[in-house]
């Protein structure tokens, strides 16, 4: 491979192995948030249960989210040295702010997790309130320089590569910074709170005591809720991302609908793959007219195809598929989330009867799905950016390093990422098992 | 009035210089809870209690170096990035496990030695390349080829001047964390504890002089210039000495009031202000250059808009943190029902 691909390589593998804690990282915080807050207002020990056995969870995936997140801010210096040239320029301004960010959050984590039998109990509203919003802080504050790669502003630039009339504050708020970092935080919120449903539904499999069993119900309510109301914004949000595609970055959008004429009335491809031969949608279904009006809200909307551009600067076709999968989660949970909520409460909660065991299962499988949706979507937002690292401004070649040792370190940041993700699962079950929440539930009312 | 350029390095200093402390507690913290492992004297726990709330704090200090320094002196992370991939990706490495581990460990029951154990060592192994900075940027390790920079791997690594520094490192390391783990131990009521490290600090305080006596006298012919800009500034490291020797006789100072021996806090503070002024030294040498020959402070410069805009926030964003700073303080260092819990 050369020394290109393999930093492509490298540095997804990194930023996709991170962005499973960081996600989890923003999601559960506020799941934390919510389940103190209803405690505090209801009284309900069970909430304050449930805060605590997730917190705990939480800390063991910080464990590894800040050390892989590490790994890749400084991986972007190390790997495109002369990408982070100019960001170090021009859109330094986020970076720093997230620092803030981040001290923030270690700051009241700390505080809630080991000085909380200390404080009175409105602090500890207030501290995991803080680590929430630092959370989320510093992904939106990362994000806004993904989405400055993708519609660069703010600054000017001479053919020699000289920077002139730089801007801090026009670069971060990019043309894409809103609608991508809300979509961001939301889709994070979301995959938090299935995975909490997850394991609530995961554990609603087995026979147990009525006591736990209403613990479990409560956490799957719970989390279903804002599951619920997470993906119903992140669709939303995600349609005015494409909109914003439209107008910005539309070889991006013309690459993700397999759209090769400008036209108007131009159709929705759903599903298939962009046979790059024929240069067209195979074993796709076509929703006529939709995308035109998916795009601006109106069916005559021109849509620019990929003919409009250069062949060298075509993203490569499989964002197609990217984009399909990443929507198709976002429906299919949608879809999930609305079903069983309205099934418990029109079955369920009147007839008093449980949830059938397919639907359970599928709930267990919400989490992993979720999760697969956010990794498509970062994969579909830096390859329908290719051949661009920054958006007509550098190439990822120029951007990337021209050392020759990256193989050997590769292999070792796999192997690193292999053993953290087998240990992190050993150690959470291993855990959990020791301290079962019947052990938890003695603890509070004994 | 002083140049944006010259303010930049400064900012960077103080937080490199910060970071270099902390860094050492830290890691040397991390070394002593494995060294101290279930002994008599609490002295491992002693240290643990400090590292558990303290070490993502200490974690985001390296990610503040590093951002900041991209932020300040972007060219300086094109040349940086481009020769350190190898030690960088390394320190990388050993951090994600130390971290890593050191949080799985309070989790489990089984293998919470070797986790100990595998968080220490790699402890120990990060300062030592962090360090290795210091001798690449004083030239002489960085070769050229055609148009890329790249480290002279084995040049570096068959050079003495690299171990000595990291010897010096290791030695400052560990003799901080002592100093610091006495204090800590003395606040939290564990005398023993604070007799351990105190004899330990007796035995690395003057390791820590003779090592970084050796790297002076044995640096690299290349940092000839260094040299000669050190002599000017001589007058840094006698108020430096004279500080060690202060910080070092306090070991045997009377306590106040009380039976007992050595001022722990004032001995930390008098050995940060001896490496404080030390480094004021170093540092003043060493400029206008980030790495030499070729790379100064007023090339590697950012755009003047985003330094302005950078200073304000550093301003902002520490007056929001401060208070949260304080609390943390008062929680984790000074409240007695966490320091003198069993
Ligand atoms: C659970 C995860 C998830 C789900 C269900 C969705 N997305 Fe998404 N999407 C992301 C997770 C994500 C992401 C990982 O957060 C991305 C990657 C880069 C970014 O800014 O957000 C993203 C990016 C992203 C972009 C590209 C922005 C860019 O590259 O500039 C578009 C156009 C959409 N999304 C559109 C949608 C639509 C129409 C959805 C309909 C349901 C949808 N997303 C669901
Ligand atoms: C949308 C994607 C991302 C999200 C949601 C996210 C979120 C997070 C979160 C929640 C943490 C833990 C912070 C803490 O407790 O201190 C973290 C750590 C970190 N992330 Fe990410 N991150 C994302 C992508 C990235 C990327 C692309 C980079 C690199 C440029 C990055 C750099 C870091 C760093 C340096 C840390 C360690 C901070 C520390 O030491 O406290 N993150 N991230
Ligand atoms: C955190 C979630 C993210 C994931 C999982 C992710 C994933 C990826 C992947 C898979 C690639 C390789 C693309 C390819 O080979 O076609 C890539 C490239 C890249 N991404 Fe992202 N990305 C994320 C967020 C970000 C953010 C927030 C930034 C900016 C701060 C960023 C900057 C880059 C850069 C510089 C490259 C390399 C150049 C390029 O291939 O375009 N990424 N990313």
């Amino acid at each position: 491979m050369d020394t290109v691909v393999l930093a492509r390589a490298f540095f997804g593998t990194s930023l996709g192995f991170h962005i499973i804690f960081a996600t989890l990282g923003v999601g559960l915080p506020l799941m934390i948030v919510i389940a103190e807050i209803i405690h505090q207002v209801k009284g309900d020990n069970d909430y304050a249960i449930m805060a605590k056995r997730w917190t705990k969870a939480f800390a063991v995936l910080l464990g590894v989210a800040i050390p892989s997140g590490t790994i890749v801010g400084v991986q972007l210096s190390l790997l495109w040295p002369g990408f982070m040239e100019i960001v170090g320029k021009v859109i330094s301004l986020p970076f720093q702010i997230e620092i803030f960010a981040f001290f923030l959050e270690a700051l009241f984590m700390s505080i809630y997790v080991y000085a909380a039998d200390r404080l009175p109990r409105y602090f500890r509203l207030i501290s995991v309130f803080f680590v929430a919003l630092g959370a989320v802080a510093s992904a939106i504050l990362i994000s806004a320089v993904n989405t400055w790669m993708n519609t660069p502003d703010g600054f000017k630039i001479k053919p020699d590569g000289t920077i002139y009339d730089v801007n801090p504050w026009d670069a971060f708020f990019n043309p894409s910074f809103l609608s991508s970092s809300f979509h961001v935080a939301i889709t994070a919120y979301m995959t938090g709170a299935f995975a909490v449903a997850s394991v609530a539904a995961f554990k609603l499999l087995k026979k147990r005591p009525e006591r736990e069993r209403a613990y479990h119900l409560k956490g799957l309510f719970m989390s279903l809720a804002v599951a619920f109301l997470m993906s119903f914004v992140s669709s939303l949000s995600g349609h005015h991302s494409a909109q914003i595609l439209h107008q910005h970055s539309p070889e991006k959008l013309a690459a993700a609908e397999g759209l090769f004429e400008t036209q108007r009335y131009a159709p929705l491809a759903i599903g298939g793959y962009t046979d790059p031969k024929t240069e067209e949608v195979k074993y796709g279904i076509e929703i006529p007219w939709a995308l035109s009006w998916l795009a601006a809200g109106k069916f005559d909307t021109e849509v620019k195809g990929l003919y409009e551009f250069p062949r060298e600067t075509w993203p490569p076709f499989y964002v197609h598929t990217l984009f399909n999968l990443m929507v198709g989660v976002g429906v299919v949970l949608l879809g999930l989330a609305a079903f069983a909520l309205f099934y418990w409460w029109f079955f369920a909660k009147k007839r008093a009867k449980s949830f059938p065991k397919w639907l359970l299962w599928s709930l267990v499988f919400s989490g992993p799905l979720s999760m697969l949706g956010i990794e498509f979507g970062w994969v579909f937002s830096c390859s329908g950016r290719q051949p661009w690292t920054i958006y007509r401004v550098q190439t990822t070649a120029e951007a990337a390093t021209k050392n020759e040792n990256l193989g050997m370190l590769f292999l070792l940041f796999l192997f690193l990422y292999a053993l953290l993700s087998v240990l992190t699962v050993l150690i959470l079950t291993a855990y959990f098992k020791r301290n079962p929440v019947s052990k938890d539930m003695e603890r509070i009312s004994g | 009035m002083m140049s944006e350029e010259v303010l930049a390095i400064l900012i960077m200093w103080t937080f490199i210089f910060v970071y270099s402390i902390f860094g050492s507690i830290d890691f040397g913290a991390g070394f002593w809870a494995m060294i101290y492992n279930n002994h008599r004297t609490m002295a491992g726990k002693i240290a643990n209690r400090f590292l558990s709330p303290t070490w993502e704090i200490t974690n985001t200090f390296l990610v503040l170096l590093v951002v900041a320094f991209v932020g300040f002196f972007p060219k300086g992370a094109y040349t940086l990035g481009t020769v350190m991939l190898v030690p960088v990706s390394l320190i990388l490495f050993f951090l994600a496990i130390r971290s890593a581990f050191m949080v799985f460990s309070y989790s489990v029951q089984g293998y919470r030695r070797t986790m100990f154990i595998i968080s220490g060592i790699s402890g120990l192994l990060i300062p030592s390349l962090l360090i290795a900075v210091l001798p690449i940027s004083q030239g002489g390790f960085i070769g050229v080829d055609g148009e890329t920079q790249n480290l002279l791997l084995e040049k570096l690594f068959t050079s003495p001047t690299l171990y000595l520094y990291v010897l010096f490192g290791l030695t400052s390391e560990l003799y901080l964390s002592s100093l610091f783990l006495a204090d800590y131990a003395r606040v939290s009521n564990k005398e023993e504890a604070y007799r351990l490290y105190r004899s330990n600090a007796i035995l690395l305080g003057p390791l820590t002089l003779l090592s970084a006596l050796f790297t002076l006298l044995f640096m690299a012919p290349e940092s000839r210039w260094l040299i000669d800009n050190l002599v000017d500034q001589k007058i840094w490291f006698v108020l430096s000495l004279a500080a060690f020797f202060i910080a070092y006789g306090s070991l045997w100072w009377p306590k106040q009031n009380r039976p007992g021996i050595g001022r722990p806090r004032f001995t930390l503070l008098a050995t940060v202000a001896q490496y404080g002024l030390a480094s004021i030294g170093y540092g003043l040498a060493h400029l206008p250059y980030i790495v030499y020959p070729d790379l100064t402070i007023y090339e590697a410069f950012t755009a003047t808009e985003t330094f302005y805009s950078l200073m304000i926030m550093y301003i902002v964003g520490l007056a929001i943190l401060t208070p949260g700073f304080y609390v943390f303080w008062r929680l984790f260092l000074k409240d007695k029902r966490y320091l003198q819990q069993e």
